[in-house]
């Protein structure tokens, strides 16, 4: 099997003793190839933002791990500060949600996009022509005035942009975006989605995009994993997934999930609330709001499993069909 | 494992963190002990004072430090410990009053100036600065040489300088707490502007004030000190810290550190004991919320 | 009978008629010309994206500003001019109640789920202690919490279970008409859909008319009857909700409900009708 440009092999994550009931993450394997948009969806306190942190050698204060997180074959955990470094400007770029909260307010927008590609060995002259490229790839017009503006002159969705910009500056194989679009309207959405899909197939770089909106991931990605209490609950192909769910949280997303279509029914409420870190469920994690729970749900951990497509659900009773 | 053992686990958690709360760290607990100490000092001066601390005794003038004068005695005799010990009174007495006025002062026109806002704001915040740009030291001075030496006017005088400092907080702070929908979620239910400042921004912003006021209590103390050193607040012969370190002046010329000395240790672990708990106040603030 | 018009009607008019709303912060029109009408226990979407106005509009319906031009009459009783007296602040707040986005920061924190309940009944009614404590129950009840979230300060409770207490908070005062501003957009996928569960039942229960302003497309299909689409500060369409959003006649409400994510999705395609339009 050819490597992976991104894999988490059964990664654990379990927070300092007394601040969590369960692991953050619980033997969570996910990978990720060149060129490929891979989605991890969620809700909050599924694990799926520190997840992807991970792959930047970023977790909770004095979290204990087990299992890999290997970005080109390189186990992330195990660097050294150097080596960190190394990755995270040579190898992996990271966008996170809120564009004001990861750009510096009082330095030019050209500072910041050339600071990473300086700190690499690149002549100035060089860092801002860099720069301009970068920004008219991202759609800004006028890139050349816009290196000489601040922060808040830019609005969100272009600010997002530079980010966007920033990130690519140092041409990443993997990128990683955390909510990118979240706090953006839906038409800048609909931009910013444009940009990151071209730019991501233009230079074939892998991405994993990390987001609440199973549709948003559905449409987007290539493949979709969804997480549920710090676990993979279902992997499968994006379309394939959108159309036969295996995981009855899967389905309970979709089915919840209010549809703007004309024809579309109204939205059916997942009852009870997603697992805090205060709680420790045996058995499987959803099986409290699970409208197919049987006994042995809350007694029996489901593993991850293959049933006839490509796709791998964690229910013991995804084979007999129940979501069909 | 079973859910509700997990739960309970936690549950009992929270509990451990409130104890621990009053210990921000070693240092928080020592600065509140030294406090509470300088307190219990001042309250119970006469039953902890070995002597008299205006008894003259002209045997022991600049006695060094002995099992009959701990601490020493100064020029005229009199022992330090004694006059140290009834020295706190005055030392916290002053800086009290001052921090309780200015606070309660600074909060009146911080919480005015943020609420209405506007012309109201602009003139507050305009007379803040005016009174800001005093030295406080100068303007009780100012007083002083009005009315004469004594602690009235100083404080008086100090109360009004110090309010700035607590009224600017409050502006900024509670105006940042106004916004916030739960502030505004009470307007729509009908409440008065004063009801809601009373029962509901002013409890939350006043862990900042006090912080804030812990700080200020530390340099009301420098300052009222460094008043009666001038000579301009406390008189002698009554025992103050201030009043102390200038008339152990004349001992330090001859050699005699402790009258000097000791107010002076006095005074610094004070004002570094309030500025500890301020701080240590502060960022409780700051990780709640956070 | 439509409920939404751009004229509305003058005298004795019920429901929460909206005429010419005009709103400036530093010189530039955050609100234009804004009118609408919500029937007694209709259901209204304002639908727009930040910055459009729809905010500033929902903030000058409740009190929270008051409009440069225009009136806002609920009942034929005006309400555009600022509050005089407590009397007249109280009435007010018995028409119109308003639940924020932000569940994190819509409750003040020092303050138990009952007791912040307990208070607006104070405030609004003459009961005694017993009733205020049965009323209580019956509000937390309505909303789906029980005793132990009763006793619970904020901090202790879910997004999802602070904003069905801001809702309880809002009925306690008994109003016509209930102004949810974002008030799902901040929850889980899971959870936002039984909040707009909850608020369907309420409207249905109570006869509360409801005005829901959103970003959101596809959760303003299924809870409002009509809908009012703001761009920059001003109405570019409005209608019953289901003809508005199966055939929009304003490319720029096009453009919006193309934007909404789905599979066959073509963000390319969005960005570049967004462009034509601007």
């Amino acid at each position: 099997m050819q490597q992976n440009l991104l894999e988490i092999d059964d990664l654990t994550v379990r927070l300092p003793e007394g601040r969590a009931a369960r692991p953050i993450l619980d033997g969570v394997s996910l990978s990720v190839a060149a060129g490929e948009m891979v989605g991890l969806v969620g809700e909050s306190g599924s694990g799926k933002s520190v997840a992807c942190r991970s792959v930047l050698g970023l977790l909770p204060e004095r979290a204990r791990t087990d299992g890999e997180v290997r970005v080109a074959g390189r186990d992330v955990l195990t660097l050294s500060r150097d080596g960190l470094k190394e990755l995270r400007t040579r190898q992996v770029s990271m966008i996170f949600q809120d564009p004001r909260a990861s750009v510096n307010p009082m330095r030019r927008v050209g500072d910041f996009l050339t600071e990473g590609m300086r700190a690499a060995g690149v002549p100035a002259a060089a860092a801002t022509d860099r720069a301009e490229e970068l920004l008219d790839a991202v759609g800004i017009r006028d890139p050349r005035g816009a290196l000489r503006r601040h922060p808040h002159q830019f609005s969100g969705g272009m600010l997002q942009r530079v980010v966007i910009a920033a990130a690519l500056a140092s041409r990443p194989s993997l990128l990683v975006a955390d909510e990118p679009t979240t706090a953006l309207d839906v038409t800048t959405q609909a931009e910013v989605i444009a940009i990151l899909t071209r730019l991501q197939a233009e230079r074939g770089t892998g991405m994993l995009f990390v987001t609440h909106d199973l549709e948003l991931a559905s449409a987007i990605c290539d493949r979709v994993y969804v997480m549920y209490a710090g676990r993979i609950v279902e992997t499968q192909a994006a379309t394939d997934l959108f159309d036969r769910p295996r995981h009855p949280y899967t389905a309970g997303l979709l089915a919840c999930t209010p549809r703007v279509e004309p024809d579309a029914a109204p939205p059916r409420p997942i009852p009870g609330r997603p697992v805090s870190l205060a709680e420790s469920p045996s058995g499987c994690a959803f099986a409290a709001r699970c409208a197919h729970a049987q006994e042995r749900c809350s007694v029996e951990k489901p593993v991850l499993r293959q049933y006839d497509g490509q796709g791998l659900a964690a229910c013991l009773r995804a084979d007999e069909g129940i979501l069909l | 494992m079973t859910t509700a053992v997990d739960v309970t686990a936690l549950r009992r958690r929270p509990g451990l963190r409130r104890l621990r709360v009053f210990g921000q760290g070693p240092l928080f607990t020592a600065a509140v002990l030294l406090l509470a100490a300088l307190v219990a000092v001042a309250l119970f001066a006469p039953l902890l004072a070995p002597y008299d601390p205006d008894a003259l005794d002209l045997q022991a003038t600049l006695a060094g430090s002995s099992t009959d004068h701990l601490l020493g005695a100064d020029q005229s005799g009199r022992d330090v410990l004694s006059r140290l010990l009834y020295g706190a009174r005055s030392g916290l007495l002053g800086p009290l009053v001052v921090v309780a006025l200015s606070t309660l002062l600074g909060i009146l026109v911080g919480v005015v100036a943020a609420w209405r806002g506007g012309r109201v704001d602009a003139l507050l915040s305009r007379s803040m600065d005016l009174v800001f740009s005093f030295p406080g030291l100068l303007v009780a001075i100012m007083f002083v040489a009005v009315t004469g030496p004594g602690m009235t006017a100083p404080v008086i005088a100090m109360a009004v300088a110090y309010t700035p400092y607590v009224g600017r907080l409050v502006r900024s702070i509670a105006q940042q707490e106004k916004a916030r929908p739960y502030i505004e979620s009470y307007l729509v239910q009908g409440w008065s502007g004063w009801t809601i400042c009373v029962r509901h921004l002013l409890p939350n912003i006043a862990p900042t004030v006090l912080a804030q006021s812990a700080i200020n209590f530390g340099y009301a103390l420098m300052d009222l000190a460094a008043l009666s050193f001038l000579g301009f607040g406390v008189q002698p012969p009554t025992a103050d810290w201030g009043a102390m370190i200038n008339e152990g002046e004349g001992a330090l010329l001859q050699g005699a550190m402790l009258p000097a000395l000791a107010p002076s240790v006095c005074i610094m672990l004070a004002v570094v004991a309030f500025s500890i708990v301020g701080e240590g106040i502060a960022d409780r603030v700051a990780k709640r919320d956070r | 009978m439509t409920a939404v018009t751009a004229v509305p009607e003058t005298t004795g008019a019920s429901g929460l008629v909206v005429d010419g709303l005009r709103k400036e912060f530093g010189g530039r029109a955050a609100v234009e010309g804004v009118s609408f009408t919500l029937r007694p226990g209709g259901s209204l979407g304002i639908v727009g994206e930040s910055g459009c106005g729809k905010t500033t509009t929902a903030r000058m319906l409740v009190g929270l500003e008051t409009p440069d031009a225009g009136t806002v009459h609920l009942g034929g009783r005006d309400r555009s001019a600022r509050a005089r007296g407590r009397a007249e602040r109280l009435a007010r707040a018995r028409e119109i109640q308003m639940v924020f986005q932000d569940p994190y920061l819509s409750l003040d924190p020092r303050i138990s789920v009952s007791a912040c309940i307990e208070e607006v009944l104070r405030l609004h009614f003459p009961l005694d202690a017993p009733a205020r404590r049965r009323r209580v129950a019956e509000l937390l009840d309505q909303v789906g919490l029980g005793e132990r979230e009763a006793a619970a300060l904020p901090r202790r409770l879910s997004g999802g279970q602070r904003q069905r207490v801001a809702i309880a908070r809002a009925l306690a005062a008994r109003p016509q008409v209930l102004i949810l501003d974002e008030a799902v957009a901040a929850l889980d996928v899971s959870i936002q859909a039984q909040i707009l569960d909850l608020l369907a039942g309420i409207r249905r229960d109570e006869g509360i008319g409801f005005l829901f302003v959103s970003h959101d497309l596809a959760v303003v299909r299924h809870i409002t009857d009509e809908v009012v689409v703001l761009r920059a500060g001003a109405i570019v369409e409005s209608g019953p909700t289901t003809s508005v959003l199966t055939s929009p006649e304003h490319p720029y409400t096009r453009l919006l409900l193309d934007s909404v994510p789905r599979p066959g999705w073509d963000p390319a395609r969005i960005s570049a009708g967004r462009r034509a339009l601007a």
